[in-house]
């Protein structure tokens, strides 16, 4: 293994381009611009090694340790390392970053500098919170996300910007500051078990009970589930993903919904194994719900944007249906299926965010036949059309072909028959919306002014395209590297439901006003 | 020959108070003598006096017990003590530096208000090393009538008037309360010595129908809620923080506080502990009513120093969760937060102070839209404050609620830790609100008329490094912290 702290130098590369532009003439757009990209993608670059180096075991690996805080109880410690969990993610992030940077080359005129720090800064916290293996670090990294996206939204965002932005953060907000009491508690149940820092292997190996499980898993669960997000608590989402710029949804969608779903794979379901068993039909049923749901709603939007958002939901619903399946094909199929929402999602944004640059409307009413004015375009939207739906040969496919086969094998099984309708659903909705955009006369007038794909916006596309079809048909070298530290999961998260000991030491959850119970 | 027997005068243990005083004695003299265009440089040599203070506060850190105790027991300089002077002074310091720029402005640019800073400083630091019922009482009283003066300090202006003598009324009431309390306790006890007072309780053992003492401990209780402002005895605060100079509510705001907070902690902590089982719950319902209504009510606030008002009683509840806690990480909680509590709400004060025209017309908070368009710089800072205050991390803030919310929740109170978060979570919404106008609005205004001169801009940069490298690297000041409430 290199010596090198490979993590390190990627998360704080983008850092290092935000201290370069903050030197920098606000009024030099070009310059800003290509500091920015080429920050991240110095930053892609550092995290190709990874996966050349990464040993397929269930090891994290490329671990870095450095004490950072020690007062009082507590120890926390800049842990960083990546197992076949996170390592997708982490490339997943660093390479959709410089495409979401070149994307609002010309999406975003005014307050450049401000949006390019803004976005960096976001790279660095979602780079952070995928690496983090001390739940203290990963706790900062996940709030700090928050505050650039916050800006991105409320500062370049469309009509209801503020209300979107105040949304966004007030939801996420309050989701994670429950985690942040479990965390604390989770903390001291460790001491008590006599582990000294915020380290998750130590936690990994920590028997808790299960009525304790059951508050900490929820709180977990709820500040994750508004990240995914689940059935109810989605509403923010689309309209944060209408209301952000380009380079915002691309980024909201491909990578931070992916925090949701990870934060469930890496921490809710290995701590809390009895517990998330025991949540297992009420999420399934969530998340069955949002598939449904967000299809039959998608179906009737009217705005291109819209749409894409709640296909989000629904597409999320399946991964984290292949996840609580909790076996190899199902969660396989949901890591994958998180990859390929990531490329499918976001390349769905960037077209509709060059629409909207071109025409300034996102309304399928105001469009019709752009297929003859725009070729390129059209093959490509239209690729990117059949992976969101999952056709064979495309990505999708390969992802919710594996969530429905685990899903079905595991205890989800009628689960699954009614979640296999969604896949049809997600057929009409996109394909009809394709159809009323790109086929038929091109009536509308202004449209025929509409000129084709420049060349950077070909080649914002190409590597998206190009992942479609590597992913669809030989997703073999993604899975593989997933494999040992899936199958470690299911291991974690099963072995301590069948053999569960109780434990030595009771905690009392709710203490009196008056009679506190000292938790050391 | 026969000696005089003397009490032994050790004025090591109260070296701070004592340079403190004398330089606001010397700059009242030195007062007379300045013409009024160049008061500026009282300033200077006040901060000259805080500068020598602090290395007075440096070398009494981990000082032999000998020389913490004079007067008989009466004044304890040890490092919980030392620990508050320090944020006293950061307080001071940083309030002298904005204050020039508001006093010109407001053409109130009177000399006194330097010496009256530094004499509300050495009555809080007589307030954190009182081990005598009286010392505090005596700290409380300077530090008092140094504030109603203060508060009243512009003193052509109407609401700059009420501030200061809403404040002085009911500032003398709730005196009254802590009076009476420390007046039955001592009835109960025999001693207004905090340690006889403990020692006393464990002797005679502690009797729950010792109405006397439980009565005299909760007025005690009263009087320093008030000075913290912790709900219900809340009131006076919005009024007298709208109306008073700016600098001096930024004062206000971050070191009585925390003098308030000390005297709380001593007295509870050491002289009644035999209590907690009363005084646990008491402080627990406190510190539930004054973060939510501060909150609350915040939510609604148009005015910015309205708003920056009930969100400081809003962070005495939080501060009030780690001395519900009563154990080392809450404890050390409160003391880092009163240092965090102190850079962050000075320095958006410091904004504030800048943003302001003469008699602070446009303070409200529609009045920062597009200020970040036209003062990039100064917007960010306000940002880092603001999500300092909301907890944000990687802010001081942030770990000092951390600090907090755990120690309630090592002590078992986990009910009161998530009120607490959900709390600081609705609390984001207001100090979103200025980002919202400061960044996502269009100009109304050019702010053409704000300057930036070299000590505001000095209080505004100590101020983001106090909010930020705490914030990432707080290691050393939670140990600084861990080590003071070893007492």
């Amino acid at each position: 293994m290199s010596q090198m702290p490979l993590l390190s130098i990627m998360t704080f590369t983008p850092l290092v381009g935000v201290l370069i532009l903050l030197f920098m003439n606000k009024n030099s757009h070009g310059a800003l611009r290509g500091v920015a990209i080429a920050a991240s993608i110095v930053s892609f670059l550092v995290s190709l090694p990874l996966v050349a180096g990464f040993q397929n075991n269930a090891e994290f690996q490329f671990t870095e340790m450095v004490p950072w805080i020690a007062s009082g109880p507590f120890h926390m410690t800049y842990y960083v390392g990546i197992d076949g969990i996170s390592l997708w993610l982490v490339i997943l992030t660093t390479f959709i970053m410089p495409i979401a940077i070149l994307s609002t080359w010309t999406a975003v005129e005014e307050k450049v500098k401000e949006y390019m720090i803004c976005l960096l800064l976001l790279e660095v916290g979602m780079l952070g919170a995928f690496i983090s293996l001390d739940l203290f670090l990963f706790y900062i990294y996940w709030e700090v996300m928050l505050i650039p996206m916050y800006f991105i939204i409320g500062i370049w965002g469309g009509k209801q910007k503020i209300y979107a932005a105040i949304k966004f953060f007030i939801y996420t907000m309050a989701g994670s500051v429950l985690m942040l009491v479990a965390l604390i508690f989770l903390y001291f149940l460790g001491l008590k078990g006599g582990f000294q820092n915020f380290n998750i292997t130590n936690f990994y190996s920590l028997h808790i009970d299960p009525s304790v499980q059951i508050w900490l898993f929820l709180a977990f669960a709820f500040s994750f589930a508004i990240k995914v997000p689940l059935f109810p608590v989605h509403t923010w989402l689309p309209l944060a993903h209408t209301e952000a710029p380009t380079a915002g949804s691309v980024i909201l969608a491909a990578i931070l919904l992916k925090m949701g779903t990870y934060g469930y794979v890496r921490f809710a379901m290995q701590l809390f194994p009895d517990a998330s068993a025991q949540f297992t039909p009420l999420i399934a049923t969530l998340a069955v719900i949002g598939i449904i749901y967000a299809a039959l709603v998608a179906m009737v939007q009217e705005d291109v944007k819209k749409l894409v958002a709640y296909s989000s939901v629904a597409h999320l619903g399946f991964v984290m249906l292949g996840v609580f399946a909790l076996n190899q094909q199902g969660i396989a199929g949901g890591m994958l299926q998180m990859l390929n929402h990531g490329v499918s999602t976001g390349a769905l944004f960037l077209i509709v965010g060059f629409i909207y640059e071109r025409r300034h409307t996102r309304l399928i009413s105001d469009f019709g036949g752009l297929s003859k004015q725009m070729p390129i375009f059209a093959t490509i939207f239209m690729i990117v059309t059949f992976s969101s739906i999952g056709l064979p040969g495309t990505n999708g496919f390969v992802g919710e072909f594996l969530v429905l086969i685990g899903a079905f094998e595991s205890g989800l099984r009628w689960y699954t028959v009614i979640a296999a309708s969604g896949v049809i659903l997600s057929a009409v909705y996109m394909l009809w919306m394709f159809q009323r955009v790109m086929f038929g006369e091109l009536t509308n007038p202004k449209n025929q002014q509409l000129s084709d794909l420049n060349g950077r916006e070909i080649v914002i596309m190409l590597p998206l395209v190009a992942l479609i079809f590597i992913m669809g048909l030989y997703p073999n070298p993604f899975i593989e590297k997933m494999t040992p530290s899936i199958e470690k999961l299911i291991q974690q998260s099963k072995v301590r439901q069948v053999a569960y000991q109780p434990p030595p030491v009771t905690i009392q959850t709710q203490p009196m006003v008056n009679a506190p119970a000292e938790v050391k | 020959m026969e000696t005089l027997a003397t009490p032994a005068i050790n004025f090591a243990a109260i070296m701070p108070e004592t340079i403190l005083s004398v330089f606001a004695m010397a700059l009242l003299l030195i007062n007379v003598f300045v013409p009024s265009e160049q008061k500026a440089y009282l300033g200077y040599l006040s901060l000259i006096g805080i500068v020598v203070t602090f290395f007075s506060i440096i070398s009494g850190w981990n000082a032999p017990m000998s020389m913490q105790e004079a007067f008989n027991g009466s004044v304890l300089q040890d490092n919980f003590s030392l620990f508050f002077k320090g944020v006293f002074l950061v307080s001071a310091f940083l309030t002298i530096l904005i204050s020039d720029q508001y006093l010109k402005r407001e053409g109130c640019n009177l000399g006194e208000i330097y010496p009256l800073i530094l004499l509300a400083t050495a009555g809080m630091m007589l307030m954190a090393s009182g081990t005598d019922l009286m010392t505090i009482f005596l700290g409380l009283e300077v530090l008092s009538v140094s504030l109603y003066v203060l508060a009243g300090f512009n003193r052509d202006n109407l609401k700059s008037n009420e501030a200061g003598l809403k404040y002085f009324l009911l500032g003398a009431f709730s005196t009254g309360f802590l009076l009476y309390g420390m007046a039955l306790t001592y009835g109960a006890t025999g001693t207004t010595k905090i340690g006889r007072i403990a020692a006393y309780i464990a002797a005679n053992g502690y009797v729950t129908n010792n109405v006397m003492l439980v009565v005299g401990m909760l007025l005690m209780a009263v009087g320093f809620s008030f000075k913290i402002a912790a709900a219900p005895f809340h009131m006076w605060t919005p009024d007298v923080y709208e109306g008073a100079p700016t600098p001096i509510t930024a004062f206000m705001s971050a070191g009585p506080k925390a003098a308030g907070f000390s005297a709380f902690l001593r007295v509870f902590l050491i002289a009644v502990p035999a209590l907690k089982a009363d005084w646990s719950a008491l402080i627990w319902i406190l510190a539930v009513l004054t973060m939510t209504v501060g909150n609350i009510v915040a939510l609604s606030q148009d005015n910015i120093k309205r708003m920056l008002a009930y969100s400081s009683i809003a962070h005495a509840g939080y501060a009030l969760v780690g001395f519900t806690a009563a154990n080392s990480v809450g404890t050390a909680g409160i003391l880092f937060y009163m240092l965090s509590y102190a850079f962050m709400n000075i320095g958006a004060f410091a904004i504030i102070v800048l943003v302001g025209k003469k008699g602070e017309p446009n303070n409200n908070v529609a009045d920062y839209a597009g200020f970040a368009a036209k003062h990039p710089v100064l917007a960010v800072c306000m940002s880092i404050f603001l999500f300092s205050l909301a907890g944000m991390p990687p802010t001081a803030g942030f770990i000092g609620k951390f600090y907090l919310f755990s120690g309630a929740i090592k002590a078992g109170y986990v009910w009161l830790a998530i009120i607490g978060v959900l709390n600081s979570a609705a609390s984001v919404y207001y100090y979103l609100r200025v980002m919202v106008y400061m960044y996502m609005k269009a100009p109304e205004e050019d702010f053409d008329w704000l300057r930036v001169t070299p000590p505001m801009a000095a209080s505004i940069v100590i101020s983001v490094l106090g909010v930020l490298i705490p914030g990432a690297f707080p290691g050393y000041l939670l140990q600084l912290a861990q080590r003071a409430i070893s007492m």
